[in-house]
């Protein structure tokens, strides 16, 4: 009897420090703070962008007096008015969405009591930071060279590669998201013009809805 | 009949050398910050830990430099994470006893 109840004990000893194990594993791996609304916020931000560049777009059109876009409009000499606009608005989205998604994270994190800037969180940092740093030269070439047309695909496969490399030290669940990226993207090299509703569809909708199901999945109570 | 806890390594009964090791398997380069910090201990404490693990052969220590201040950081042997992998495997067997019987 009393043999007995000794090898439960170290049994269940041995369960605990198992499990202690793996959390200090996972802890020291990966980001787990990552919150699904921050997801959601940097979507809104998108879809806000977007509405704002549609209408200059639409302005712009209307303005210069032709049906569609056509690269010839861009590239003049320098950068007119128009493109100075359109970079500054994606700055200040790229700002907002970094911003609010930061706040929702750091909120998740002090929840839990868990820093939010530790080992798991540099590394998840660097990982992301060297696709999006690869693609972020690429679209100002992409500019450079009259290729406006060709930034939100751009955007989308370096944004998406940035995701699956970064989701080895995060929630495994935004590697999918990332490959989700990395088609539109790709299929929306084959249309060239639709390029903003891609953008859209990419940064805007699809963070929202990846957002509402990491919410749904990890922080619904 | 074989003492099931004859696999266990005295070296991890600690839960801080288990933690330090556990932190090292995951992950290649390690700072004395870091490990502080994930597993929220004193310099003191965590230091006479690390020295333990070395002494064992265990765990490498490099030293260097940011700047001025040093860095130091730890990662794991071969021996280290055979060793470790040994002690998980003891405690798994340990469950696996008690399930059976």
């Amino acid at each position: 009897m009393a043999a007995q109840g000794n090898t439960q004990s170290s049994a269940e000893q041995s369960l605990e420090t198992l499990q202690d194990i793996k959390r200090i594993m996972e802890r020291s791996s990966r980001f787990i703070s990552l919150s699904g609304l921050s997801g959601v916020s940097a979507g809104i931000c998108a879809l806000v962008g977007a509405y704002f560049a549609h209408s200059m777009i639409y302005r712009y059109q209307h303005y210069a007096g032709t049906e569609s876009l056509s690269p010839e409009m861009f590239s003049a000499e320098g950068r007119n008015v128009f493109e100075w606009h359109m970079i500054g608005l994606a700055i200040a989205v790229l700002v907002a969405a970094l911003l609010t998604s930061t706040l929702f994270t750091w909120r998740k994190a002090s929840k839990n009591q868990l820093p939010i800037w530790d080992h798991a969180s540099k590394k998840l940092a660097i990982n992301m930071a060297i696709p999006l740093a690869a693609g972020g030269v690429f679209v100002i070439g992409l500019l450079d060279h009259g290729g406006w047309n060709y930034v939100a695909p751009a955007c989308l496969v370096f944004y998406g590669l940035a995701l699956v490399n970064a989701s080895k030290y995060t929630l495994t669940d935004i590697r999918y998201l990332g490959l989700l990226e990395i088609a539109l993207g790709c299929f929306c090299m084959y249309f060239p013009h639709e390029g903003l509703y891609f953008w859209t569809g990419g940064f805007g909708i699809l963070h929202i809805i990846y957002g509402l199901i990491m919410w749904w999945k990890y922080e619904r109570k | 009949m074989k003492n099931p806890i004859g696999n266990l390594n005295k070296v991890f009964d600690s839960r801080i050398r288990m933690g330090v090791m556990s932190i090292l398997l995951m992950n290649e380069e390690v700072s004395f910050n870091d490990l502080k910090q994930l597993l929220e201990l004193t310099d003191g404490n965590l230091a006479s830990h690390l020295i333990n693990l070395e002494e064992n052969a265990f765990i490498k220590v490099h030293k260097g430099f940011i700047g001025r201040k040093t860095n130091t950081t730890y990662s794991i042997t071969k021996s280290g994470e055979k060793a470790f992998k040994d002690h998980l495997e003891g405690l798994e067997n340990i469950i696996r006893g008690v399930n059976k019987s």
